[in-house]
């Protein structure tokens, strides 16, 4: 067994499940992740395929500029976009699985057809003078034409996502810091004006999750976060109050 | 080892890829997919580069990459636009011209 047949069996079986895990998982961030693997390994099919070049441009442009692209958008979007998982077609899911079987089948019964007994050429002769040289000759020489289209191409996606992701700034944006200083001391907000409660009880816990209590005994809402009431992640003061505990009489002594 | 191998896996991907554009409902998962699918073709096109000994496969698939890459950066401002109007990057949702 060969290096080359080494890797690929260690490593095909291992793409084919993240790739298949890419539609499984609920997150979004997930299927980012298990992509990146994906195109990490192919990477490494490209090096050990005689291919240097774009192994490492694979691993530039595609792990490093694209999936850092649709990390940001994610971070933008909101991590917890995850899908919904339910079927807007009624029983599209197992027509498109059934499609795609039908269609990789098909494929690879073309290519097992196609290519019997025929001598693998080799990168050898066509890598004599350098990988990157022989690409850089070709790319400038007989694909010069496309190279300048695909130049246009990138100036015009820049210009159309700069157009697209551009928005005008919202009146709210330009309030000044002294028109906010103002309204701070004045109608309902005079409340909050020397800052918000801080979170917690000191007794027992005083962590950002758990309310602080009023004085009264109520927990106060203003006390947390209010992304981490909005994801649920709040606790209950309840569980950290002195309840069980030996309470002072009027003397300080414990009863 | 027989190269054919590569092809065999660069199908697979591509139609893992495939289910995954119809079957996913996030906007950017199914970018995600597109790109599984691009890689796929980029791997046959090496492979076959390796199997006739020339190197306008691997040529072929840079520019892939290329226009690939400028695919993600115009099809992400839009699934961007599509999530700052309607607060949803799910593809059911984008259906305004329907009703």
């Amino acid at each position: 067994m060969s290096g080359e047949s080494i890797i690929f069996w260690a490593l095909a079986p291992l793409t084919v499940l993240a790739s298949i895990g890419m539609l499984l998982v609920k997150k979004a961030v997930h299927s980012a992740i298990l992509l990146a693997f994906v195109m990490i390994s192919l990477a490494v099919f490209y090096l050990i395929q005689d291919a240097p070049f774009l192994g490492v441009v694979q691993v530039v442009v595609y792990t490093g500029a694209v999936m850092m692209l649709f990390l940001f958008i994610l971070m933008l979007v909101g991590v917890d976009s995850s899908d919904s998982l339910t079927e807007s077609i009624k029983g599209l899911r197992w027509v498109a699985i059934f499609a795609a079987l039908v269609f990789a089948t098909m494929l690879t019964s073309l290519i097992a057809r196609s290519r019997t007994g025929e001598p693998v050429k080799g990168m050898q002769a066509a890598n004599a003078e350098g990988n990157v040289e022989g690409i850089a000759f070709l790319l400038f020489r007989d694909f010069v034409f496309a190279f300048e289209v695909v130049s246009a191409l990138l100036i015009t996606a820049a210009v159309g996502a700069m157009v697209l992701a551009h928005t005008e700034k919202s009146p709210q944006a330009r309030i000044s810091q002294r028109v906010r200083s103002a309204a701070r001391f004045r109608g309902e907000s005079i409340g909050t004006a020397a800052g918000l409660p801080g979170s917690g009880v000191f007794a027992r816990h005083n962590a950002v999750d758990v309310p602080a209590l009023l004085p009264d005994g109520k927990p106060s809402d203003l006390s947390v976060p209010s992304v981490l009431t909005r994801r649920g992640d709040v606790q209950e003061t309840r569980r950290y109050s002195l309840e069980g505990l030996p309470k002072l009489d009027s003397e300080g002594d414990i009863k | 080892m027989n190269p054919t191998n590569y092809l065999y896996l660069a199908a697979i991907l591509f139609s893992i890829g495939a289910v995954g554009v119809i079957v996913r409902r996030n906007a950017i998962v199914v970018f995600m997919c597109i790109e599984l699918m691009l890689n796929a073709a980029n791997l046959a096109f090496v492979t076959f580069a390796n199997i006739n000994g020339n190197l306008e496969g691997q040529v072929i698939a840079f520019f892939t990459m290329v226009v690939a890459a400028c695919e993600v950066v115009v099809g992400l401002a839009i699934i961007v636009t599509i999530y700052r109007s309607r607060r949803s990057a799910s593809v059911d949702d984008a259906s305004l011209l329907s009703r």
